[in-house]
C-alpha cells in the first residue's frame, strides 16, 4: 500500500499536507529564484498539486515514476526530502544530485523517482523501460510516466505507449493537461477533444478526470494500477488542471488573461480538498492553520539547510560520468590551470 | 597489448565475426539472467544481418525481444530498463537509424548518471551495423561512430577481428556504462581465432597491436584492420608496418598509439568515416600532443570523403577506403 492513501482519515490529511508542502516549496523556490539565489531556471507546479499527490497516493512506495521538467510536485508527492530537493535547487553538494542536476533533473532512483526531465516527452519511454524491468523480473510494481499536454504531440510518447500496450506492460501514463504547452494553448497543438482520446490508437482505456480534484485523480490511477498489475497493460489518464504561474518563472504570459487564471483559482485543488475535509468533520480550520504553519516551517528549514550546505568542490565536475572512469577526463582534470593552480582544487 | 600475447592456440577456435558476436551474446545471456536482447526482427527472424540467429530458439521471446519499428521508443525503454536493474542489449539494425533515436541516446542514456550525481548505473549495450560495400545506399551504409565517440557519457568500440568482436561485446555487456558496439557489416564473414574461455573479454579502452613493425604505424578500425594487415604483408621486406586495431574509440588507448609512434615516427590513421572532424583527427591530435618530436612525417588520414555513401557500385567503390589507399598513404611518408 501507499504510505498515504485517500481511503483513510490520516491518509487524506497526509495528502493535504503534501499538497500544501508542494505549494509552499514552489512558492519559496520562486522567491529565491527571483532573488538570484537559485541559479538557472525553475518551472513551478503551483495549481497542479492534486495531480501529483492524487497519483502518488494511489501508488505503492516501491512503484516507479518518471517525471517532467515541472517535477518538484512529483518529488514531494513521491516522498522525497524537501531539504535535499532545495539543496539541489541551490546547486549544493548535499542536493539529490550533488548539484549536478538542479531543478530539472532531481532524481532518487532508490525511491522510485526516475528523474525530472528537461526534454518534453522523454518520461514515457523511461516509464515503459521501468515497466519492462518490472515485467522481466516479475516484480510487484508499476511504472507511472507523467507527461504534459504538450508532450502528447511528441513522437517518442506515441512509441512508448504503443510499446507498453503491445507488450501489456505494467505502466500508467498520466497527462497533466495544464492547458498550455509552454506558451501555446492546448487546442492549438492537438486535434482531439480530450487528450485521452488518443488511447483508442493503442486499444487501452483512456480517461479524462478533473485534475483539480485529488480524489478523482487517485481513483483513476488506482484503477489503472490494478489493470497494470493484472497484466492487462497501461491506461492513459488525462488530468485537467492549470498552472497558476508561467511556463517558467519570469514568463510574462501574454498568452492568457488574469481573469482566466482567477477562474481556475476559484476551483483551487487545495482549497476545495480542505473544504471537503472540514465538511466531513475530518479537519477543523484551526487544525488546518496548524498544518499550514508546520509546512511553512518545514520549507523554511529546507531553505536554511540549502543555504548552509556546501557548494560542490570544483573537482566534482569530473566525477560521475562513468562507472569505470576514462583517462580522457582524468587527464583533463590533472591539467594545470591558467592561473597556475590545479584544476578542481582550491580556486573557484 | 599484442594480439599474439592474448591468444593461446590451444584455447581458441576459428569462427566468423558474426559467430563470435553471437557466441558473446549467448555466453553473457547464459551467465547473467538480467541480460536480454531487444531490437527489430532479432527474434524468430534472427536479425536482418543474421547476428542473433538462433538465440531466439534458445532463450525465447522474453530474452530475444522483437520491438516495434520505433527506435526512439525502444532506445528509451532500454534506458529506463537499464536504470532500473536489467541489462538490455539493443540491436539498432543500421547505424543510420541512430538519428531517429538520438534524443534518448544523447539526453537520457548518456546524461542520467552524471545529472543524477552518479546515483544510477546505465548498463546498456547498443549493437549496430555500419559501413558501405553492400550497395545499400546512403541511408543504410553510414559510419557514424564518431558521433557517439564524441558525445560525453557514452563509450564506443569498433572491432576489427573476430576475437575483438567477441571480447568487446562481452565487455560491453558486463560494463555498467552505456557501450556502443559498431559492427562493420562487411566483416561479418571474416574468420579469425577466437578464445573459447567464457571469461575472455577485451577491456574497453585497450588497443591491440595486430602486427608489429618499426617503420610506420597504421591505426586502423573495423574492416580496415584486416586490409591494413594485408598491406603489411604486401610491403614486408620493404616497409616494416605496425598495425594497431584501435578497438575502442572512446576511451581511446592513447598510450599504445603514442608508444608505437615514438618507435616508428610515422602514422597513418585508417577509419571508414568521413574525414572531417572525426576519428582520424582525434588520433592525429593525440599523437602530435604526446609524440610531436618523434614524428618524422605528416600524419596521413584514410577515410571516406565528406559525401554520403552512393548506391551504384562504381560510385560506392570510389568513396570507400581500402587497402590500396592505406598502402598509398604509407608510401607517401616512407
Amino acid at each position: 500500500m501507499a504510505d498515504y492513501t485517500l481511503a483513510t482519515d490520516d491518509g487524506r490529511l497526509e495528502a493535504l499536507r503534501r499538497m500544501l508542502l508542494i505549494r509552499e516549496f514552489d512558492t519559496t523556490a520562486g522567491e529565491y529564484f527571483a532573488d538570484g539565489e537559485i541559479p538557472g531556471f525553475v518551472h513551478l507546479y503551483i495549481g497542479e498539486e492534486a495531480v501529483g499527490v492524487g497519483a502518488c497516493a494511489a501508488l505503492d512506495p516501491d512503484d516507479y515514476i518518471a517525471s517532467t521538467h515541472r517535477g518538484h510536485g512529483h518529488c514531494i508527492a513521491k516522498g522525497l526530502d524537501p531539504e535535499l530537493m532545495m539543496a539541489e535547487l541551490f546547486g549544493k553538494q548535499d542536493g539529490y544530485c550533488n548539484g549536478k542536476g538542479g531543478s530539472m533533473h532531481i532524481a532518487d532512483v532508490d525511491s522510485g523517482m526516475l528523474g525530472a526531465n528537461g526534454i518534453v516527452g522523454a518520461g514515457p519511454p523511461m516509464a515503459t523501460g521501468a515497466a519492462l524491468t518490472i515485467d522481466y523480473k516479475d516484480l510487484d510494481k508499476v511504472a507511472l510516466g507523467f507527461l504534459g499536454d504538450g508532450a502528447v504531440a511528441q513522437g517518442q510518447v506515441h512509441e512508448a505507449i504503443n510499446m507498453a500496450s503491445t507488450w501489456d506492460l505494467p505502466a500508467v501514463f498520466l497527462v497533466e493537461n495544464n492547458q498550455y504547452g509552454e506558451a501555446t494553448p492546448v487546442e492549438k497543438q492537438h486535434n482531439v477533444e480530450n487528450l485521452s482520446d488518443t488511447a483508442q490508437a493503442y486499444d487501452i482505456p483512456g480517461v479524462t478526470v478533473d485534475g483539480m480534484d485529488v480524489t478523482a485523480v487517485a481513483e483513476a490511477v488506482e484503477e489503472a494500477r490494478k489493470r497494470a498489475r493484472a497484466g492487462d497493460g497501461p491506461t492513459l489518464i488525462e488530468a485537467e488542471t492549470y498552472r497558476y504561474r508561467g511556463h517558467y518563472e519570469g514568463d510574462e504570459q501574454p498568452y492568457r488573461t488574469k481573469e482566466e487564471i482567477e477562474q481556475w483559482q476559484e476551483r483551487d485543488a487545495i482549497e476545495s480538498f480542505k473544504q471537503r475535509l472540514i465538511d466531513r468533520g475530518e479537519l477543523t480550520e484551526s487544525e488546518f492553520e496548524e498544518l499550514q504553519s508546520e509546512v511553512e516551517e518545514t520549507i523554511a528549514d529546507a531553505v536554511d539547510y540549502a543555504q548552509d550546505a556546501d557548494m560542490p568542490d570544483p573537482s566534482e565536475a569530473y566525477e560521475d560520468m562513468f562507472g569505470e572512469p576514462v583517462p580522457e577526463i582524468e587527464q583533463f582534470a590533472a591539467r594545470p590551470r591558467a592561473d597556475g593552480g590545479t584544476r578542481g582544487g582550491d580556486t573557484r | 597489448m599484442t594480439a599474439q600475447a592474448q591468444l593461446d592456440p590451444e584455447q581458441t577456435e576459428t569462427m566468423t565475426v558474426r559467430e563470435a558476436i553471437r557466441q558473446a551474446l549467448r555466453e553473457e545471456m547464459e551467465r547473467d539472467e538480467d541480460v536480454y536482447i531487444m531490437g527489430e526482427d532479432v527474434g524468430l527472424f534472427g536479425g536482418v544481418l543474421e547476428v542473433t540467429g538462433d538465440l531466439f530458439e534458445e532463450f525465447g521471446e522474453e530474452r530475444v525481444r522483437d520491438t516495434p519499428i520505433a527506435e526512439a521508443g525502444f532506445m528509451g525503454a532500454a534506458t529506463g530498463a537499464a536504470a532500473t536493474g536489467t541489462r538490455p542489449v539493443v540491436e539498432l539494425m543500421f547505424s543510420d537509424f541512430m538519428g531517429v533515436s538520438m534524443e534518448q541516446i544523447m539526453n537520457q542514456m548518456a546524461k542520467m548518471r552524471y545529472m543524477f550525481g552518479g546515483k544510477t548505473e546505465m548498463p546498456v549495450t547498443v549493437r549496430t551495423t555500419e559501413g558501405g560495400g553492400m550497395g545499400a545506399a546512403s541511408q543504410h551504409s553510414g559510419t557514424v561512430h564518431a558521433w557517439i565517440a564524441h558525445f560525453p557519457g557514452l563509450k564506443a568500440v569498433a572491432p576489427g577481428t573476430a576475437a575483438s568482436a567477441k571480447g568487446l561485446t562481452k565487455a560491453a555487456i558486463r560494463s555498467d556504462d552505456p557501450v556502443f558496439v559498431f559492427e562493420n557489416k562487411m566483416i561479418y564473414e571474416q574468420k579469425g581465432s577466437v578464445p573459447t574461455d567464457e571469461d575472455f573479454t577485451v577491456p574497453i579502452g585497450e588497443a591491440s597491436i595486430e602486427q608489429e613493425g618499426d617503420d610506420v604505424t597504421v591505426v586502423a578500425t573495423q574492416r580496415l584492420v584486416g586490409e591494413s594487415l594485408d598491406v603489411a604483408e604486401t610491403l614486408d621486406g620493404d616497409v616494416d608496418v605496425e598495425v594497431i586495431d584501435a578497438r575502442s574509440l572512446y576511451p581511446l588507448d592513447t598510450d599504445t598509439i603514442v608508444e608505437s609512434v615514438e618507435k616508428t615516427g610515422r602514422l597513418v590513421v585508417a577509419d571508414e568515416s568521413p574525414l572531417s572532424y572525426g576519428i582520424h583527427a582525434e588520433v592525429a591530435a593525440r599523437a602530435q600532443e604526446e609524440a610531436f618530436f618523434s614524428l618524422d612525417a605528416p600524419i596521413q588520414r584514410v577515410g571516406t570523403p565528406d559525401t554520403h555513401m552512393p548506391f551504384s557500385p562504381p560510385l560506392e567503390q570510389e568513396v570507400l577506403p581500402d587497402g590500396d589507399e592505406v598502402q598509398h598513404a604509407i608510401e607517401r611518408i616512407t
